[in-house]
């Protein structure tokens, strides 16, 4: 049981509590957040691998960290993205439900 | 030399870890926000103010010193200003 | 089971119950209040993985600007109206299991994991001395994956753009709104005063000191966006509107530098990316300038969002 273990299945159960929070919570903003979680999961998880590989007086192995840091600003990037389109979405239609309202639609069919 | 310099090391840091703690008490058991800020800023800037104070002695003088009494001041000013802000906040309420 | 031990499983321990607590807490600030103290653990779980470049970037993007951003439209999002679908409880079980499922499969791989491990530790310090770079995983970045940096900055610049393009058609090219607003002597502008000069400050050390020592552009670059962020929102600076050249500019520049000297390595016969000889220092000095400005406007921008009119208090 080294560091790297603990912090491993630390980076497994945050993935399925972040995978979990995306799928069951209904508001698109708990969905990000839940993302996120599960993006912090799965760098940790390089995070880990990166430990093991300590080797030549270095901490850690220096591939993993440096995918691990373009990692964290895209999905920074995508989760930005994700808040301006939910944003957009919430001056549209007034509320931040995902799912088509059936009057809008079939108002949509009478007008074109 | 090095025996004194890690007994007051302990001594501090273990210092400030007790008002961060009793800043902490402070949080869950005051009743309003008001007191509950007083009770957070009081403590942690005083703890933090001790740990650092316990860190000095094993960095390297003079420019690691610095940047820890420098983390300390800017953590000052930062908790001063967002508390000034709550506070107001919850005045104009 | 040294202190080592103990003190990491506490903390991973901690790090699972405030994950835990963002996933089921009732209110959305709550939930963001719980992420961004998830964030600052997170970056001590960095430091006890020895890995300092990351945990500082993952302090001050993880847990700094993305806590700003979601606190942001968290406060927007106030007046919507609820979300009424849930899932059933029969949806819950399945998602449970399978969530328990992935768990399992992850923690098997971790417990399988080869020994001794393998590592580009070796490999990766023995050119570190022609770069010119003390710093191994700077070296990654700018020379051995150099290629993989800059396709993540056009990544930056893309994700920019589509926030941009999501502004109505009669707001486009205007200045985005943000922030609310400000008395004029108040704390935050007290703050934004003493706190900008500062941070900048901090973030250009951060990207100098990155070739030897832990930091680095992105990092550097974070923070610089923060300032940035700070500054907007008290009012001290005035938001640049879409359109502007300058602010343009200030945004291609990362790409623009790394490709040109992507270019001219490739003019030079030598191959696209590679760096002359001898001379590699001072123009990864180059690029990380370019690229740290380019950073910085590009996040702060990023958490600013699409030009738009302005939403009431």
């Amino acid at each position: 049981m080294s560091i790297a273990t603990i912090f491993g299945i630390c980076a497994a159960c945050l993935v399925g509590l972040g995978l979990y929070g995306l799928i069951a919570q209904p508001q698109p903003l708990r969905k990000i957040l839940a993302f996120n979680i599960l993006g912090g999961g799965i760098f940790l998880l390089f995070g880990a691998v990166a430990r093991r590989g300590a080797a030549a007086g270095m901490g850690g192995d220096p591939v993993p960290q440096a995918l691990v840091i373009t990692g964290i600003v895209v999905a920074f990037s995508a989760t930005a993205l994700g808040v301006a389109i939910l944003l957009r979405l919430f001056e549209e239609t007034g509320g931040t439900s995902l799912r088509d309202t059936p009057k809008e639609s079939q108002s949509e069919e009478t007008n074109s | 030399m090095s025996v004194a310099l890690n007994v007051f090391t302990i001594a501090a840091v273990s210092f400030g870890a007790f008002f961060f703690l009793a800043g902490t008490v402070g949080l869950l058991r005051f009743p309003d926000t008001l007191t509950r800020l007083h009770a957070l800023t009081k403590a942690d800037n005083l703890g933090l103010g001790l740990i650092m104070l316990g860190l000095l002695p094993h960095v390297a003088w003079p420019f690691g010193a610095l940047k820890l009494i420098a983390v300390w001041v800017l953590v000052l000013v930062a908790s001063a200003s967002a508390s000034q802000l709550i506070a107001r906040k919850v005045r104009d309420t | 089971m040294n202190v080592e031990l103990v003190f990491s499983l506490g903390l991973a321990l901690l790090i699972l119950a405030v994950a835990g607590f963002v996933i089921v807490a009732r209110g959305s600030f709550a939930a963001i209040v719980g992420f961004v103290a998830f964030g600052l653990m997170l970056s001590l779980a960095w430091m006890g993985l020895s890995a300092p470049d990351v945990a500082l970037t993952e302090s001050a993007l993880g847990g700094g600007v993305t806590g700003a951003l979601l606190l942001g439209a968290c406060a927007r999002l106030r007046r919507a109206s609820d979300v009424e679908e849930t899932l059933g409880l029969v949806g819950r079980g399945a998602a449970l299991v399978l969530c328990l499922g992935v768990t399992t499969g992850l923690v098997g791989v971790v417990l399988c994991l080869p020994d001794p491990a393998p590592t580009l530790a070796p490999v990766a310090k023995q050119s570190l001395a022609s770069t010119g770079l003390g710093n191994a995983v700077t070296a990654t970045l700018m020379v051995y994956r150099a290629l993989d940096t800059m396709l993540e900055k056009v990544v930056l610049l893309l994700a920019l753009v589509a926030v941009w393009s999501l502004a109505p058609d009669r707001f486009w090219g205007g200045r985005p709104v943000f922030g609310s607003r400000q008395e004029k002597g108040g704390p935050l502008s007290f703050l934004a005063r003493v706190l900008i000069p500062i941070g900048i400050l901090v973030g250009i050390y951060l990207f100098w000191v990155g070739a030897d020592a832990p930091g680095g552009a992105f990092a550097g670059g974070a923070i610089i966006a923060a300032m940035g962020i700070l500054g907007f929102f008290a009012g001290v600076s005035a938001v640049p509107a879409v359109s502007a050249f300058r602010l343009r500019v200030a945004l291609a520049a990362g790409v623009a530098v790394f490709l040109g000297v992507g270019l001219a390595g490739l003019a030079a016969g030598t191959g696209f990316l590679t760096y002359p000889e001898n001379f590699a220092k001072p123009v990864i000095v180059l690029i990380e300038v370019a690229m740290t400005l380019s950073i910085g406007v590009t996040l702060a921008l990023l958490v600013v969002g699409p030009p738009g009119e302005s939403f009431g208090p």
